[in-house]
Formats: C-alpha cells, sequence, structure tokens
C-alpha cells in the first residue's frame, strides 16, 4: 500500500514538472510586445535574445522528457537511466533559468558600465510575461530537484529498508 | 518502482575509487582556474569619449567582473564547487575504510548532484552575458564591448572554456557517484546482498 502512494506521489510530481515546464515554455512564447513613440516603433519578441530561445528550447526539451517519462511501465530496467537523465535535465533546467534570469536582470536594471540601458521602461507588458515564464521555469526547476532525489531513492534503498 | 532492489553495503571498488578520485581532481582543478581567471579579469583602458572641436576628451574606462551580477554569481560558484571538490577528495584520500558507514556515500552523491546543477548555472549564464558582450543586441540597443576591451573578452573566454570543462567533469563526477552507491555482486569489494521483493 506504501508502495502505491509513492508511486502515484512520483506520478502526481512528474505531471506537475510536466506542467510547470510547458508553462514556462508557452508564456515565453507567446511574449511579444510593440511600443511606439515618436513614429519609431520597437517590437520586443523573446527570440531578440539568444538566452531567451535556449530557455525555450530546454524547456521543451524538458516537457516532452517528462511526458515521456509519465508512461514508463514500472518494471522496466530503464528505471535506472531515469535517475542520470534527470540529473541531466535538472541541470539543463538550471542553466536556462539561470541565463534567462541574468540576461532579464540587465534588461530590468542596465548595466552602467557597458552603457547598456534597461528596456523594461519601454516595453513593461514583455517584461512582465518573462518574468512570469521565469517564475513557472524555477516551479519546475524546484519539482525535477524533488524528482531527482526520488528517482535516486526509488532505484537505489540507501536507507536500507528493504530486508533481505 | 523496478522489481529488484539492491542494498547499500560498502562502496564501490578499488577501480571506481581510483575513476573518482582522479575525475575529482580534474574537476577541482578546471573550476579553480575559472574562478580564478574570472576574478582576476580587469582592464583598463583609456578611450576618445567625445571630441570638442579638435580636442579629443579622453576618459579611463575600466572593465571589471564585478559589473556584471552574472559573472560575480559565476566566481562565487565556481569558487564554492571547487572547495567541494577539494573537501571530498581529502575525505576520500583519509577515510577510506569508513566509506560505508551510515549516510556517507548517499550524502556525497546529493552533494555531488546539488554541486554539477550550480556550476552548470553558473557557466551558462556567464557565457550568454559573454555573448551579449561580444556580438552586442540591436533590438535592445545594445553595443559591443569585446571590440575595445580585447584583454578583458580572452581573459573571459578561458574562464568559460575552464568552466565548462569543469561541468562535464562534474557530470561524470556525479555519475560515478551514484553508481558507487549499489553494488553489483560481480564487483563487490565488500559483503553485499541483492534483494528481489
Amino acid at each position: 500500500m506504501v508502495n502505491l502512494t509513492k508511486r502515484i506521489g512520483a506520478l502526481v510530481l512528474r505531471l506537475a514538472a510536466f506542467g510547470a515546464a510547458l508553462a514556462a515554455l508557452i508564456v515565453m512564447v507567446t511574449s511579444h510586445e510593440r511600443a511606439s513613440f515618436f513614429a519609431v516603433s520597437l517590437e520586443a519578441k523573446y527570440t531578440d535574445m539568444a538566452a531567451f530561445k535556449y530557455f525555450v528550447i530546454a524547456n521543451a526539451v524538458v516537457s516532452v522528457y517528462s511526458f515521456l517519462v509519465l508512461f514508463l511501465p514500472k518494471e522496466s530496467l530503464l528505471w535506472k537511466f531515469v535517475v542520470v537523465l534527470d540529473l541531466v535535465m535538472t541541470m539543463l533546467l538550471t542553466s536556462s533559468l539561470s541565463a534567462a534570469l541574468a540576461v532579464a536582470q540587465v534588461g530590468k536594471k542596465g548595466n552602467a558600465n557597458a552603457g547598456w540601458l534597461p528596456i523594461c521602461g519601454q516595453v513593461p507588458k514583455f517584461c512582465d510575461q518573462v518574468t512570469g515564464a521565469l517564475i513557472a521555469g524555477f516551479v519546475a526547476l524546484v519539482l525535477y530537484v524533488l524528482l531527482l532525489l526520488y528517482s535516486l531513492h526509488s532505484v537505489v534503498d540507501p536507507f536500507l529498508l528493504q530486508k533481505s | 518502482m523496478p522489481g529488484e532492489k539492491i542494498l547499500l553495503a560498502g562502496g564501490g571498488t578499488s577501480k571506481s575509487w581510483k575513476l573518482l578520485l582522479a575525475l575529482r581532481i580534474l574537476a577541482f582543478i578546471a573550476t579553480l582556474a575559472a574562478a580564478i581567471v574570472m576574478g582576476l579579469n580587469k582592464e583598463t583602458k583609456t578611450l576618445v569619449v567625445a571630441t570638442i572641436g579638435t580636442i579629443p576628451i579622453k576618459a579611463t574606462l575600466t572593465a571589471k567582473f564585478q559589473d556584471t551580477p552574472a559573472f560575480v554569481f559565476f566566481v562565487i560558484a565556481n569558487a564554492m564547487v571547487s572547495f567541494h571538490n577539494l573537501l571530498m577528495i581529502a575525505l576520500q584520500i583519509f577515510s577510506r575504510k569508513l566509506e560505508h558507514k551510515g549516510f556517507r556515500l548517499l550524502s556525497v552523491a546529493i552533494l555531488d548532484m546539488l554541486n554539477s546543477t550550480l556550476v552548470a548555472a553558473a557557466a551558462n549564464a556567464a557565457v550568454f552575458i559573454a555573448e551579449l558582450g561580444k556580438n552586442g543586441n540591436k533590438h535592445a540597443k545594445w553595443n559591443k564591448v569585446c571590440d575595445r576591451f580585447t584583454t578583458y573578452c580572452d581573459h573571459g573566454r578561458g574562464a568559460l572554456i575552464a568552466a565548462f570543462a569543469g561541468v562535464i567533469l562534474m557530470l561524470l563526477v556525479s555519475s560515478v557517484s551514484i553508481s558507487r552507491l549499489s553494488i553489483n555482486s560481480k564487483k563487490s569489494s565488500t559483503a553485499a546482498a541483492v534483494a528481489s521483493p
């Protein structure tokens, strides 16, 4: 009975992680804003920054992977492989979130020493949507860290809970 | 859950011990090099900022890594991960006999996984900011930095390469640590039991 609740808990976690990564992906892709002043039109899309493109790609990969693992049967030998793949996906998620956050921070505050002006004042709706996508990405990351610890626990029994 | 669970018992073989030690030493060197090279990254240059009439106005500008929060995070994270590797090397060398006691192997594996994600995040943030500095961004009207501060960019590039080598090495270290948690009866060095419920 405990096994069944653990397995359902793991499935719920993975479904939530899939949902969060998908949400981050969708919110980032649909973020664009056109602002115009003095007959100069400025359009901000997620493809302007390389870091945001990488964020979209990384979250897409994680979403697809989560969706596939949801259907992995219980007795498959691939669960041992899932541990290392979960670690790789967590590294992908942290790196994409960290890069997007670094670039978004420059967009919001600018960099006085490099002469880079902040752009959030001109396209506030774009900035808000990017912030939302980053928060969803952070939630996906936290869930993936928990999933990583859970996969480690389910493949290897380090607390010696199974008596021989 | 898989049909068979493997009990934890004594750690891996001496071959995996040597492999882990070698990988850890390389990861320590790589992350330490990245932290030091970026930490000492500074360039001062006198540039012509504007021209009034025929008199050029010169200003002395300094490019240092503290200007960019991503590089500060890079230096701190690489220093932390190299310190973690140093600690683990010391633990591995000096208390080899006590490896199977308690949660030692599990905590080493978890710490390795967390630190590998940390160094991946730091290296990636720095590389995207460096790409902004090298190519600029014409949509946001951010101009390049690298054409004026070439030494700064070169040192940064070296630090980034070292950090990415550290990322790959930390991934390998985590994998070997995780594999040392479980015992294969063919290559165990202490008594192990494989349970099939």
